[in-house]
């Protein structure tokens, strides 16, 4: 007698149905597509969308459909050609509002991505584009924080009217060292250092030729340190890929001090490698409110003491005064935060620049004052044919503000608009950059090669399941039948377990599910040699497909156990497409397992079970 | 269908002496190659530039060297593959940085023939490469100290831990051994290709155990070479079905998944193998001659250990 409880049906039933609506999107296939975002930022309204969509009509221009998602439109075409087309339309009328990127969008039917099902994204091997792995100098913004507290040190001690022998930061050990002369009052001078020492572990050490006060920053604030500066250049990195205007960027960290860049589409990589590499730095200026901008910009020149710079955000002029009051690597922090009068920036400066601030600002009241950013770039140009490269310093005004009253080393700016805040801070995060980021590697795939791993992994993932199949149908008959129907089920269970989450697809996560399928046959051997064996003993049939399902489980157990501990060692230690075969390797083994020992049950009790009699298995 | 119509009886552990002499001869002559040939380690380990180009006509690989010389690249390595317009380009890892590499590249092959196509290329900088290289010894390190552990905690004995360990450094000796003879490039791919053989290998060999401890469960009296032989002769017909229908998939990535994936499917197919046949012939083998007997599987009184359903 065989029997299985009906919860477990329900269960298998539940779960198939459930995978087979995730695993769906990705049997449509996908279409050229155009996406096309506001340059501010802000989301794009459905009146905006429907301009677009007329223009484009007007233009005769085809699309199949066009919505929008997160904030941006997709416009989906029947062929290459209309895409481009539509591009080039929208750059030449839009040029200022938007952002157009090309990319793909799937063709999942409207009710199911409503429903946030997508297809699995694709990775670079198998869509074309740029991958970059950048390393961050996190040594040096180490040292940057050192300095930092040397220089303050020297000020407290200054006031304290202790003259210190040497004051030096050591980068090695990630400590400052201030030497003071034999004679000096040591507990004068450190309740001095108390202060610019805060957090530091301080530590003193006499000697003949005097003291020697250490302070060391802990462990953890040299990784905060580190990950500050990662974090600083990932805000920067991400906010010029988006200038790129590429679909789906991937900008992410990697290991302690790493930062992988993935541009789907993107071939130039020399013009991309520019924009990404730009050094930024801060000024913070005063106004020259006695000379009129619009007259020096009118005359091309600025007046003595001045320099002329356009608004970025406003492209009118702005007169600066040549005195600059604070500049970048002295901006510890830039964050958006709300005022009485809305969205703010609060900025916070070390304390040299906010003594200078403070002089500035209680001279300075009711003027205006100015931030400049300052953008390194190699520009690349043809001249006699011969390519020229050199480097540009763009000097652009973010941002001028009146000085509402007398402040040092913490301000805010305000009269802004929620998306110009959250610009402005990264903006001055970003120019705060002084860690210096190296490309370390660079991987570029082009377009056509990425269609045929696409399509080299999936003839080998048909011709292998087909030849196991067939394998399976031969070998175990109306039984083998059942496998295939339970690996089939596996795959589809694997597909979705993937859609779901988010997991891209390169060209071994393929071999992964391929290699799934082969190994997903291992269980269902062992169960089914085990029911032969029981026949071959002269066990009733019923009882066999029981005793066999009995009997293999720890075989099973184990061969996964096995298999599963290499995958989560490659899941662990290893990156990108490794990372993404891994991952298909341990979820393939948990969906193999209930695919085979829950699935297979139920398809063979429904069939077998109950108290009918009979003669034979077909196995 | 069965590949034996009826439960076969060969007797293995009466020739165990013979292939351990054909293990042997491989794992020296794998381990000779690997020491004096080394591996052809690709540019993931190495760092350096590798580069598929596609010429719109047929281009002669001298000129793209000489090309390549000119520019100021080291030994660059050109070769044709697929057709005599598309080129494969290796050059060695250099102190510039990824895109320093690419610029000069591109220069150097827009002078052969400005419609060049950069098809796909790779710079690796030489830190990412030593890494590399480092962290897949790590990988290989905890997969196998991972089994060690599994194998201490599921047999009771180190007689039978002993077998599978050295079953298990088997295959990916021989594996390492063909990358070598052969000097296909190794590449990560094939460093988790040797981890999961490193996990299938195992499987068979557990799934014996498996069947000798259910044996001497049941005949405590019978002479463990004899008990050793019947669990083999047992599975031996799950082993082989199993791994023909997994080298079937690995055949088909082979043949079809193109050159990303030859290395990768190649060291499975080699590592299946490998495993199928040390799990037959080498682990239990081991474990007989370190005296394994039913008193060390069920040391005192047998107790039957019935696992449950899910």
């Amino acid at each position: 007698m065989l029997e299985y409880a009906r919860w477990k049906y329900l269960l298998v039933a539940a779960v198939l149905l459930l995978a087979l609506l995730f695993a769906l999107p990705n049997f449509f296939g996908e279409d050229p597509a155009l996406q096309v975002a506001r340059k501010d930022k802000t989301s794009m309204s459905s009146s905006a969308a429907h301009e677009i969509e007329d223009f484009l009509r007007q233009r005769n221009i085809h699309f199949a459909r066009s919505y929008t998602d997160a904030g941006r439109l997709m416009v989906r075409f029947g062929n290459v050609a209309d895409q481009l087309a539509a591009r080039d339309a929208v750059n030449d009328k839009y040029q200022t509002t938007y952002i157009t990127a090309l990319s793909f969008a799937p063709r999942t039917p409207e009710l199911l991505r409503v429903l946030g099902m997508r297809p699995m994204p694709l990775g670079l091997d198998l869509r074309g584009g740029l991958y970059l792995l950048y390393q961050v100098d996190v040594n040096s913004a180490v040292a940057q924080a050192l300095e930092g507290y040397a220089q303050d040190a020297r000020r407290a001690l200054a006031t304290a009217n202790i003259t210190p022998k040497d004051v030096t930061p050591l980068g090695a050990e990630s400590a400052v060292r201030v030497v003071l002369p034999a004679g000096t009052d040591v507990t004068a001078a450190r309740a001095a250092l108390n202060q610019p020492f805060q957090g530091l572990a301080i530590s003193s050490q006499a000697g003949p030729a005097g003291t020697v006060i250490t302070g060391t920053m802990t462990p953890a604030q040299v990784r905060e340190r580190q990950d500050y500066a990662i974090q600083q250049n990932i805000t920067t990195l991400r906010n010029r890929v988006n200038e790129l205007g590429v679909s789906e960027p991937i900008v992410q960290r990697q290991g302690v001090d790493r930062i992988n860049v993935q541009l789907p589409g993107v071939q130039n990589s020399a013009e991309v490698k520019d924009i990404l590499g730009r050094v930024a730095t801060l000024e913070f200026r005063l106004e020259d409110m006695q000379n009129n901008a619009m007259e020096a910009a009118a005359l091309g020149r600025a007046p003595l003491g001045s320099k002329l710079y356009t608004h970025t955000r406003f492209g009118r002029p702005v007169l600066l005064k040549r005195e600059v009051i604070a500049t970048g690597d002295q901006l510890t922090n830039a964050t958006t935060g709300q005022s009485q009068e809305g969205p703010a920036v609060n900025i916070r400066l070390d304390a040299r620049a906010g003594e200078n601030m403070l002089k500035t600002t209680r001279q300075n009241l009711n003027k205006r004052m100015a931030v400049v950013l300052i953008e390194k770039r190699r520009e690349t140009s043809e001249v006699n044919g011969r390519k020229v490269s050199r480097d540009v310093t763009d000097e652009t005004v973010i941002n001028d503000a009146t000085i509402r009253g007398v402040f040092s080393n913490q301000f805010e700016i305000t009269g802004l608009g929620a998306g110009e805040a959250r610009d402005l801070a990264l903006l001055l995060r970003s120019g705060s950059l002084a860690t210096v980021i190296y490309p370390i590697e660079e991987r570029a795939v082009g377009p056509s090669l990425g269609r045929e791993n696409i399509q080299k992994g999936v003839t080998a993932l048909i011709v292998g399941m087909t030849g196991v199949f067939l394998f399976m149908a031969i070998y175990y008959k109306i039984f083998g039948l059942v496998a295939d129907a339970v690996l089939l089920a596996n795959v589809i269970l694997l597909t979705a377990l993937l859609s779901m989450m988010r997991a891209s697809l390169s060209l071994p996560g393929i071999a992964g599910i391929i290699l799934t399928v082969g190994m997903a046959v291992d269980a269902n051997v062992l169960i089914y040699e085990r029911i032969r064996e029981e026949l071959r003993k002269g066990v009733s049939p019923q009882a066999a497909i029981r005793a066999g399902f009995e009997k293999a489980l720890s075989a099973i157990t184990d061969s996964n156990i096995t298999t599963l501990i290499a995958g989560v060692v490659l899941w662990v230690l290893g990156t990108g497409p490794i990372k993404g075969f891994a991952v298909v390797l341990i979820l393939g083994i948990a969906t193999s397992m209930f695919t085979a020992l829950m699935g297979s049950r139920a398809v063979l009790t429904l069939m077998y079970g109950g108290r009918r009699k009979i003669a034979r298995l077909s196995i | 269908m069965e590949f034996f119509s009826h439960q076969t009886n060969y007797p293995f552990m009466a020739t165990r002496k013979v292939w351990y002499t054909l293990s042997a001869l491989l794992i020296v002559v794998s381990l000779v190659s690997f020491f004096t040939r080394g591996l052809n380690l690709a540019i993931d380990f190495t760092g350096g530039v590798s580069a598929e180009v596609s010429f719109p006509q047929a281009t002669d690989v001298d000129t793209v060297r000489g090309a390549l010389v000119a520019a100021g690249f080291r030994d660059p390595q050109v070769q044709n593959f697929g057709s005599s317009r598309d080129i494969a380009i290796r050059l060695p890892p250099s102190n510039q940085t990824a895109s320093e590499v690419r610029q000069r590249l591109d220069d150097a092959l827009k002078k052969v023939n400005p419609a060049v196509q950069v098809v796909q290329l790779d710079v690796v900088g030489p830190q990412v490469g030593n890494e590399l290289k480092v962290s897949a010894a790590w990988a290989l390190v905890f997969t196998l100290a991972g089994i060690f552990l599994y194998i201490a905690f599921r047999f009771h004995t180190w007689r039978l831990s002993l077998g599978a360990i050295l079953a298990v450094m088997h295959d990916p000796i021989l594996v390492l051994g063909f990358f070598s003879v052969t000097q296909m490039s190794f590449d990560l791919a094939v460093v988790a290709a040797i981890l999961a053989v490193i996990g299938y290998s195992l499987n068979d060999t557990v799934v014996v155990f498996d069947r000798i401890r259910e044996r001497f469960e049941g005949n405590r009296r019978s002479p463990p070479d004899v008990v050793l032989d019947q669990s083999i002769n047992q599975t031996l017909s799950r082993t082989i079905m199993t791994k023909v229908v997994t080298s079937i998939v690995v055949v088909a990535l082979l043949f079809l998944g193109g050159p990303v994936l030859k290395g990768f499917s190649a060291a499975l197919l080699i590592g299946i193998i490998a495993g199928t046949y040390s799990s037959i012939y080498i682990s239990s083998a081991i474990a007989l001659d370190c005296g394994l007997t039913a008193e060390h599987v069920f040391p005192s009184v047998k107790k039957a250990a019935l696992d449950h359903l899910p």
